[in-house]
């Protein structure tokens, strides 16, 4: 088969070929890999071991296809009767006689008793395809399920007879339009079916596995062949719930999200400035940090947050009750709880070892489904490490991650790493993430303080610097580390830092102060001594002047004096100097 | 041979008691098919041959009357249905095997093969 497989996407490039038409199957996950369902008006041979659900693969396409695309259907046992096939399908609540009852299905249960029958010349199986017909024409169908028809060979015993006759009827399905599924189960030795029935099938084949793996059972779907049509060739898990079968498309839808410009609030405003302005709509983030860091907190921010922005959010909790997680939430400041009673925030606290993967899937996928949120929080995903190897534990996360992107609802996810591990412990998942926080404790002088930083946030400017991530009773808020000598501070150590840089600070004040002040005093000094000098210097030259008015005086009066001496002694007035006249 | 004969050969045989019995038999077929056609003629020559005189033929075209096929688990064509004596028997075929038609109708025991 595997060369069949290898051919289709080559067929579907050929432009040349005629579009392929499909019916869906109303299988969830199913209609998603075959890229709209099964090869209309051909036949598709569903093959799997006891069971392996391909009864229940082919009663789904028929409920389906009556239930939601108004094609009626046949279903046509060799295996079961139609009293054992109802019930066995009533708990997933399908109502078989209700739709037979409304003519949108006939059921046909062929009882061969091997014992009372033999077979005495040539015949053919005219009786099966006189009851196909009428059955078919009853109702109107346009699907068949054929289930499962290799009983025939061992029934009849004539292998080169019912082999023909198989051959026909596939050909008589096909010239009425039918859409048919045929079940079949795998030889010993690998082969697709027992009698080689594939042989006339040549459009379309499914095979169901269920298997053992690591201690837990695993179903598998893979589409081994489709004529004409792309489509994953992965082996998809599956699970049959209380609905039916749901496929997994693990990473196939992968790359078609539409991406969202819309910046949205992470709750805390400084987180939001290091984001450039928040997180993208649908996008996914990823909290990673041990334990204690923060993480749930932080995403309760962003659910409260979105709450405010008046949208639904999904918080998934693998670890902590409703009532822990909105009390926890509570003593931070923020009240959730309010949220759940408006009906904006559902909670849904799971352990993880209450399904397996697979369902675990398939219930997170329901409440999207049924709640519509805009922002998912899985909280935390290690939860899930112990219910399943790693691979497929990566895998499920990949499809949980996948399921709520596609939808383009974001999404937060917590990952607990253990110290020393930090980035390396998630690296399964942090491709998948668009922005990546990580909150990191650290210890100094006796006490933890938090960290957060943004390794990356995509399509996105981002702050590179690392904050303090301090929870309050009014909430988280980001506060400046210092970074020093001593390297990155925080807590006690940061407010520390503060107490001395200001302490220093006030030291520095006064001593300029106090220098201040003396050179102060120092001008008033100078100044002082400078009026002292002035008033000196005024009252010298005040007594110099008092001197030369004396001395003027005394030299007018001593004239005077000479005059009359002179006259007195009849002395020539301009013959002998005075020589005293001269003296200061 | 008669049927006098087998059942007294035969140890552990189911077709005892058969004798003076009356074997009420249904052929369906489907038309005029060669294989239908086959059928009832190779159906008359044994009942001749070894139920002469108690038996009883009806047959049934499931092309006029598709219902029965249905109601009478019919898949293959032809099928002969021994409804009496009872247990049922169901033997398929254009009934062109006659060391079968015999064992089916246990008018032989099970394996048994002409000489």
């Amino acid at each position: 088969m595997s060369d069949a497989t290898g051919a289709d996407p080559a067929a579907a490039q050929n432009p040349g070929a005629a579009v392929l038409v499909k019916a869906p199957t109303g299988i969830g996950g199913f209609d998603e890999i075959t890229r709209g369902g099964l090869p209309r008006g051909r036949a598709t041979l569903v093959t799997g071991g006891a069971g392996s659900g391909k009864t229940l693969f082919g009663l789904e396409f028929l409920v389906w296809g009556a239930r939601k695309f108004g094609e009626p259907g046949v279903l046509l046992s060799f295996e079961e009767s139609a009293e054992e096939l109802a019930t066995n399908v009533s708990s997933l609540g399908f109502d078989l006689r209700q739709l037979e009852r409304e003519g949108q299905l006939a059921v046909d249960a062929f009882r061969i008793d091997r014992d009372a029958l033999m077979a005495a010349g040539g015949f053919d199986l005219e009786g099966l395809f006189i009851r196909l017909g009428r059955a078919v024409d009853s109702i109107g169908a346009k699907r068949v399920v054929l289930d499962t028809i290799e009983a025939l060979f061992t029934a009849l015993g004539s292998e080169l007879t019912v082999r023909a006759e198989v051959s026909r009827l596939l050909r008589w399905l096909k010239d009425r339009g039918l859409t048919v599924i045929i079940t079949g189960e795998p030889g010993r030795s690998g082969e697709l079916t027992r009698y080689g029935i594939e042989e006339y099938v040549s459009d379309c084949v499914v095979v169901l596995d269920d298997r053992v793996q690591d201690e837990l059972a695993t179903r598998r779907l893979r589409v081994a062949k489709y004529r004409g049509s792309l489509h994953g060739t992965n082996e998809y898990p599956f699970v049959i719930t209380d609905r039916g079968i749901v496929v997994l498309p693990l990473i196939e839808t992968g790359l078609a999200y539409q991406a969202s410009n819309e910046r949205i609030s992470t709750g805390i405003d400084r987180l939001d400035h290091m984001l450039d302005g928040g997180v993208y709509r649908g996008s996914t983030v990823l909290v990673s940090g041990g334990s204690g860091t923060g993480k749930t907190s932080l995403a309760g921010h962003m659910v409260d947050a979105a709450c405010r922005r008046g949208e639904r959010a999904l918080y998934v909790s693998y670890e902590e009750s409703q009532d822990q997680v909105l009390r926890n939430m509570g003593s931070i400041g923020l009240d959730l709880n309010r949220w759940v009673e408006s009906g904006l925030l559902r909670l849904w606290a799971v352990r993880p070892a209450a399904y397996g993967l697979e369902e675990h899937l398939v219930q997170l996928q329901r409440r999207l489904d049924e709640f519509g949120p805009s922002l998912v929080v899985l909280d935390a995903m290690a939860g899930l490490n112990h219910i399943g190897t790693s691979t497929s534990v990566s895998a499920t996360i990949a499809s949980q991650i996948d399921m709520i992107k596609s939808r383009g609802v974001t999404a937060v996810l917590t990952a607990l790493t253990h110290y020393g591990q930090d980035e390396s412990s998630v690296m399964a998942v942090s491709s998948l993430m668009d922005t990546w926080l990580l909150l990191r404790n650290t210890e100094l002088d006796g006490e933890r303080n938090r960290l957060l930083l943004v390794i990356k946030s995509r399509g996105s400017a981002h702050s590179n610097q690392v904050r303090e991530f301090v929870l309050t009773a009014r909430g988280a808020e980001l506060l400046d580390v210092y970074v020093g000598p001593r390297g990155v501070l925080t807590g006690s150590a940061r407010m520390a830092q503060r107490a001395d840089e200001r302490a220093a600070a006030t030291g520095r004040n006064a001593q300029f102060q106090r220098r201040r002040q003396a050179l102060a005093r120092r001008t008033a000094q100078v100044e002082q001594q400078i009026t002292a000098l002035r008033d000196e210097l005024a009252a010298e030259l005040a007594e110099l002047d008092q001197f030369i008015d004396q001395d003027v005086a005394a030299v007018e009066g001593r004239d005077a004096d000479r005059a009359v001496m002179a006259a007195h002694r009849w002395a020539d007035p301009g013959a002998t100097p005075d020589p005293d006249a001269n003296q200061p | 041979m008669n049927t006098g004969d087998v059942s007294g050969e035969q140890p552990a045989g189911p077709a005892k008691n058969v004798d003076g019995v009356i074997f009420d038999l249904r052929l369906y077929t489907a038309g005029q098919s060669p294989k239908s056609i086959l059928a009832i003629e190779n159906l008359r020559r044994v009942c001749d041959e070894y139920l002469p005189g108690r038996y009883r033929i009806e047959v049934i075209d499931l092309l006029e009357t598709p219902e029965f096929a249905r109601a009478a688990e019919i898949i293959a064509v032809p099928t002969l249905v021994r409804r009496l004596p009872l247990p049922i028997r169901t033997i398929i075929g254009d009934l062109s095997d006659t060391d079968r038609v015999l064992v089916g109708l246990q008018l032989r025991p099970d394996g048994w093969r002409s000489p």
